[in-house]
């Protein structure tokens, strides 16, 4: 009896037990900072078969690129290790191998708002020097968003930003600036519709339209040191005009629940004037059978203070682990997959945006995808999202505090200092 | 079989007993418990050690982490270099909601950061699983007092009732969100404008329905099992001595029924108190949505240590929490189910 007494407590231990491992398995490593000193000058000679890691290859673009270079380099072949198709588990997925410093993690593809981080964790090699990579082509937005404190760490490979589209049947010429957009917003009422839709639930997506519309009015979140730069005129400017939309009713209630398809599916509809979102819209909304704005779909750079306003960029970069052992095939191949031909090649097969300003004005590729101008504006005039090693704090910190602002829950002023004050929290945390 | 062999050193000495020790009876009998003892450690090693990897190896591991300082940037590089040991100081900065200061020492967390959530956290925790264990209890109870019965197509109703137990959170999470979106089905169906997920109370209560119903199933199937076991004679008694519905139900079910619904209680209160992927996918912990278990995870994108520091705390929470409830509620159950199957046996 005495023992069957200890039997639940003891089963209960277990349980408890486990759910902690649970808990902590994402923790279970050391950081390996600083590590990439000595890592950074080896292997730069080395050549040999690599192994190339990627998210999800939704449109098989990644496949017949490994093929064609394997057919060409016997010696020097590619594998290609296919991640989940979930942001957040690749992320994890790439710490913990340049954690246990694997070297079968020769190249990477990494989303443009890690490279810092993984930059400053000493984990990806600089490409300079023996390494240099030629990027004059490329556009400067996105050679940025690869660049850590003046050193170029990876190869930008797809881009992405932010286009406005509106109704070409209601909206005869787009608004340029965001008080001409305000002011067109009379034309949604009187159709009754809503006026202007972006995301605005409190996730990645907010952050990038919060920064948008800091950017756009001329302010910034983080300063050329990396600092928080969100006490000035130009940054209130910015935050207070999604608040003002909001709450005069030009951004639809509703639009505080949006991720980028429920405002797709909005705008499809037919509910909106004006959406902000990425270019995957377009070929959804001119064929999908349902879409009530097929034949009206207008597209334009986002407005901004007095000209087209500044986009956050989005896509990949690629670049080469510290840790590899075949640093010039790695080089070789970083070469090849940002090469105009490959380039070329995911814009026609997965529609995704080049990092070579050339392509914008090919004939063929914009007969095919229609908004490369219109793309191509954007991103010349898109600021990176906050490039910094705290980019997970410094995201959470803009959306939280944007996300109180635009509900009309904290005073603009208030928002932006807690943004401010949390983002220095974030760096101090040494 | 083993307590035959005890005696017959003793009753056949005749039989030439070569191999047999012809110790005295009760030191024969020590070798043999000795030796069956040796046998029984190496045959629990394997699992003692894979225990010892899997489970005391992270928790070990996250408690030392956790005494350790993030790593920090080194301004001059912008490389990040170890923190160093921090002592208690990742608890603290929890607890007090204690943030680093750009100046250097620490300042109350600003709104924004995690360590400001920390207590609103725990609170959002505990009101979720308060509500949602209340709800699932009684409507599990319910559940199972109708699967109990028999009846015409009972296998179905009994199939029915797990589906929504069988889909994985992540796909309810998505389903529900679906659901409670704008344009979604909740608001058509009744007529509404509510935004479900955009406020607080209804994105609270978002998350407790869609909660609910997914893991009602599985009260309800521990507590079935629980009603299986009582004898239906008992009833039969009860009703030849003229006992009513209610008087059977409050006299007999609850109390028979009761060790396996406090098993059952306990299991979901520990379940929902490390409630994630419903709040994360379904609110993204927004509109004071965020359980500790949300936290955790954000943490660990932003600093390991931190983040260990903050997994063992909710790991005591919960711990005190079962030991509350072994302790003061279930000491009865343990005594309890001991009890009846001790008459069996």
């Amino acid at each position: 009896m005495k023992n069957r007494r200890f039997l639940l407590p003891a089963a209960t231990a277990g349980i408890l037990a486990l759910t902690l491992s649970a808990c902590g398995g994402g923790g279970g490593g050391t950081t390996g900072g600083g590590g990439g000193g000595g890592d950074a000058g080896a292997n730069l000679d080395g050549r040999g078969p690599i192994t190339y890691v990627q998210g999800k290859d939704n449109s098989n673009v990644v496949r017949p690129l490994v093929e064609k270079w394997n057919a060409a380099h016997p010696n020097e072949k590619v594998t290609f290790k296919e991640q989940t198709d979930q942001a957040d588990q690749q992320h994890d997925d790439l710490v913990q191998n340049f954690q246990a410093k694997n070297a079968n993690y020769d190249v990477v593809d990494v989303d443009v708002v890690w490279t810092a981080e993984f930059a400053a964790k000493g984990w990806l090699q600089p490409l300079k020097d023996k390494m240099a990579l030629d990027t004059s082509a490329m556009l400067k937005p996105t050679v940025d968003s690869a660049t850590y404190k003046g050193t170029l760490y990876a190869a930008p490979q797809t881009s992405d930003g932010g286009i406005l589209y509106y109704r070409k049947d209601l909206v005869p010429t787009p608004p340029k600036t965001w008080d001409e957009m305000m002011s067109m917003c009379s034309i949604a009422k009187a159709n009754n519709i809503g006026c202007y839709a972006g995301q605005f639930t409190k996730y990645e997506g907010l952050t990038v339209n919060a920064s948008e519309a800091i950017n756009s009015a001329g302010g910034s979140v983080l300063n050329d040191d990396g600092k928080p730069n969100l006490n000035t005129a130009e940054a209130k400017a910015g935050l207070e005009n999604l608040v003002k939309a909001y709450a005069d009713g030009n951004i639809p209630k509703e639009a505080i629940t949006y991720q980028e398809e429920l405002s797709r599916q909005a705008f499809q509809g037919g509910k909106l004037l004006f959406l902000r979102n990425w270019p995957y819209v377009y070929n959804l909304a001119t064929t999908e059978g349902s879409s009530a704005v097929k034949d009206k779909l207008g597209m334009a750079a986002l407005p901004g203070k007095d000209g087209p306003g500044a986009s956050s960029l989005g896509g990949h970069n690629m670049a080469v682990s510290v840790y590899s052992k075949n640093k010039a095939t790695a080089l070789d191949f970083l070469k090849f997959m940002t090469s105009e031909e490959t380039e070329k090649f995911y814009a026609t097969q997965g529609s995704l945006a080049p990092v070579l300003g050339a392509l914008y004005e090919d004939k063929d590729l914009v007969a095919k995808l229609p908004y490369l101008p219109v793309l191509k504006t954007s991103i010349e005039n898109a600021v990176p999202r906050p490039v910094t090693p705290f980019y997970p704090a410094v995201t959470k910190a803009i959306q939280e505090n944007a996300y109180s602002a635009i509900k009309g829950e904290k005073p603009v002023d208030t928002a932006l200092s807690d943004m401010q004050k949390s983002i220095e929290s974030a760096g101090a945390g040494s | 079989m083993a307590t035959e062999l005890g005696p017959t050193p003793v009753t056949r000495p005749a039989s030439g007993g070569t191999e047999l020790h012809h110790a005295p009876k009760g030191v024969g009998e020590d070798n043999r418990l000795k030796s069956q003892g040796k046998w029984a450690s190496w045959l629990l090693a394997p699992t003692i050690i894979a225990l010892g990897i899997v489970i005391v190896y992270p928790i070990i591991s996250a408690i030392v982490m956790s005494f350790q300082k993030d790593a920090g940037l080194d301004p001059a590089t912008g490389l990040f270099v170890q923190g160093g040991p921090a002592g208690l100081q990742n608890y603290v900065n929890w607890l007090a909601q204690q943030c680093a200061s750009p100046g250097g020492g620490t300042v109350a967390c600003p709104p924004g950061t995690l360590g400001a959530q920390f207590w609103s956290a725990t609170a959002t925790t505990f009101f979720f699983t308060v509500v949602t264990v209340a709800f699932e209890t009684v409507l599990g109870f319910w559940m199972a007092m109708i699967m109990a019965r028999t009846f015409k197509g009972r296998s179905l109703v009994r199939a029915a009732v797990l589906v929504p137990w069988a889909i994985p959170t992540a796909v309810t999470a998505k389903l529900w969100l679906f659901i409670f979106a704008f344009e979604g089905i909740a608001n058509k169906l009744f007529n509404t404008t509510i935004l479900w997920t955009g406020s607080e109370w209804p994105a609270k209560w978002a998350v407790i329905i869609a909660d609910v119903w997914k893991t009602t199933p599985f009260m309800a199937l521990l507590i079935l099992a629980g009603l299986q076991m009582i004898p239906a004679e008992v009833y039969e008694a009860a009703k030849v001595d003229g006992a009513s519905a209610w008087q059977r139900f409050r006299m007999i079910t609850l109390p028979l029924v009761k060790p396996a619904l406090m098993v059952a209680v306990l299991f979901r209160t520990l379940d929902a108190l490390r409630m994630f992927d419903l709040p994360y996918i379904l609110t993204g912990g927004a509109n004071n949505t965020t359980t500790l278990s949300i936290l955790v995870i954000s943490q660990i994108r932003q600093g390991f240590n931190a983040a260990a520091a903050l997994s063992t705390i909710t790991f005591i929470i919960i711990f005190l929490v079962a030991f509350i409830f072994v302790r003061f509620l279930g000491a009865n159950v343990v005594e309890q189910s001991g009890a009846t199957p001790k008459g069996k046996k």
